[in-house]
């Protein structure tokens, strides 16, 4: 693969707060996140020139404009800033603003910041009566939650493809294991397929072990110009090659959260990539390396089927191939492609603004070599993917 | 939502609107603008007329919800599973969601079954019955 790139940026630090239910403010979690980013880095704050912050809606004004909100939290330093909210793939806006500031030669030194403090259960629109909303006409006509979306896709690839509840399991037991001995997972605990057989049913066919939780989290990245990292002594930093944040072209044929209904395909034909496939196209594209390519992948797992969905998606095997991939070993850790080495959503459960941050900084660990306890042999390249609400979503891509 | 469906002599419609130069049909409702991208209408809003969809489809997927949703849904005390089926109209090559009439469980589906919109009741309230759109198993 070609080693080098003229768009690419340094990782030079990587932190996190541990996930959890800690019933606490999220700035704290996004500041312990920042300030072990900046200690893993070398880098003093005062040095960062650019701050960028990803948006948490459930923290009123502070979760809003949470690149001003940590600036402060930090010590206000003069540094440009920006917030970002994506659903899902807010931590990735909020690494690509980072990166275009970078890469314009506007900043060196980036930070971003991501942590959220979610509410338990179901997640729900915001407050309020609200009749021309999406999100809130889904609850309120359809009782459509998230699991029902996750469930949708669940049903679809048992009718299509002959995936079964126990391949559903084995990831679960998959993912638990990988999380083992991650220090930032809240769920650090083996998990058998009789356990997530004798779960609740939240939305058949998923059960409660199928689906993951919602958490308290943060994560944050220094990101810097390759120049800055050799000018800093580290000739050879982990780098981010590739940053896609594509939207679905028309028309999108898959329901998406909190759609009520597809595009129609009557005036266009349908494109030949998915939402999430095109997603991670874009990136390989802008990588120039291919799924061959890859020595791991953390993917949206926001339930155990979906993380099915995502192999063929990235293009780790053909439509229909995922659950022969995964009863072939190959994407669990010791496998050809490890995939949520960290152990994914299904160990961490969702702090939505910090989930892309949380998995770049996998991306870093592994590729540094430093994944005590989940480290994939030889890690060379890696590719971080989500999707969130009203089609934002996003791939990173990372190689040493 | 009355808007949203017709339901006049018990015959259940889908309302939404339809672009009159490239014929894409939007559910619900799109006044705003055609979202075609390689439509050549106006892109006004004056593009779009009302439209009612066809009345059967073939399940796409479905799901049930075996726990309370938490508001705006309206749940019933106790609380009662319901549907969720994702339809697949084939005049207009489009998926749509809606809940599945109620006595049906997630056993008596399979993805690819025809099905036809009915009504259904959503919630009561000391003011009214509030009703919207379902989806009912037919026989092909």
């Amino acid at each position: 693969m070609p080693d080098t790139n003229d768009r690419d940026i340094a990782v030079l630090g990587a932190g996190m707060h541990q996930w959890g239910k800690w019933g606490r403010n999220f700035v704290e979690y996004g500041l312990v996140a920042a300030r072990a980013a900046l200690a893993d880095a070398g880098v003093d704050h005062r040095d960062v020139g650019y701050i960028a912050g990803a948006d948490t809606i459930r923290n009123g004004y502070p979760g809003f404009v949470s690149g001003a909100t940590f600036a402060q939290a930090l010590g206000w330093s003069g540094a440009r800033i920006s917030s970002s909210y994506a659903a899902c793939a807010s931590g990735a806006q909020a690494i690509a603003n980072a990166r275009a500031q970078i890469l314009a030669g506007l900043t060196d030194v980036a930070l971003v910041v991501g942590a959220d403090a979610a509410p338990k259960g179901f997640f729900q629109p915001v407050g309020g009566e609200r009749r021309d909303d999406p999100d809130w006409l889904r609850f309120h006509l359809l009782g459509a939650t998230n699991p029902i979306y996750f469930a949708l896709y669940a049903r679809r690839r048992m009718a299509l493809h002959g995936a079964t509840l126990d391949d559903f399991a084995a990831v679960k037991v998959k993912n638990a294991k990988h999380g083992l001995n991650n220090p930032y997972a809240r769920y650090r605990k083996e998990v058998s397929a009789e356990e997530v057989a004798a779960s609740a049913v939240v939305s058949d066919p998923l059960r409660l072990l199928d689906i993951c939780a919602t958490s308290d989290g943060g994560a944050a990245l220094v990101l810097t110009s390759m120049e800055y990292a050799r000018r800093h002594g580290i000739a050879d930093p982990v780098r981010v090659r590739a940053l896609s944040t594509v939207t679905p072209t028309f028309p999108k044929t898959v329901l998406d959260l909190p759609d009520f209904a597809t595009d129609s395909a009557v005036a266009v034909e349908p494109p030949p990539r998915t939402f999430r496939s095109a997603i991670a196209h874009a990136a390989y594209e802008e990588a120039g390396i291919g799924p061959a390519d890859l020595s791991f992948a953390e993917v949206y797992d926001l339930s155990t089927a979906l993380e099915l969905d995502w192999y063929e998606d990235i293009g780790l095997c053909e439509t229909g191939g995922a659950e022969d991939l995964l009863r072939s070993g190959a994407t669990t850790l010791g496998g050809r492609v490890p995939v949520n080495p960290s152990g994914g959503l299904s160990c961490f459960g969702e702090a939505i603004p910090a989930q892309a941050i949380a998995q770049i900084c996998e991306l870093t660990w592994q590729l540094r070599g430093r994944a005590e306890g989940r480290q994939v042999d030889d890690a060379l390249a890696g590719i971080a993917v989500n999707q969130g609400l009203f089609g934002h979503g996003s791939a990173i891509i990372a190689t040493r | 939502m009355a808007e949203w469906f017709t339901a006049e002599d018990g015959a259940v419609r889908l309302v939404g609107s339809r672009c009159d130069t490239c014929g894409t049909p939007y559910f619900p409702r799109n006044t705003l603008a055609c979202r075609n991208p390689q439509c050549a209408s106006p892109k006004d809003g004056s593009e779009l007329a009302e439209y009612l969809f066809s009345t059967r489809g073939r399940i796409w997927s479905y799901a049930d919800a075996r726990y309370k949703p938490p508001p705006p849904y309206v749940s019933s005390d106790p609380f009662e599973p319901y549907v969720v089926a994702a339809v697949e109209l084939e005049v207009e090559q489009m998926v749509i969601l809606g809940q599945v009439v109620r006595g049906f469980t997630v056993d008596d589906l399979a993805v690819g079954m025809p099905v036809e919109l009915a009504l259904g009741v959503l919630y009561e309230d000391e003011e009214a019955e509030h009703t919207v759109w379902m989806w009912r198993p037919v026989d092909a």
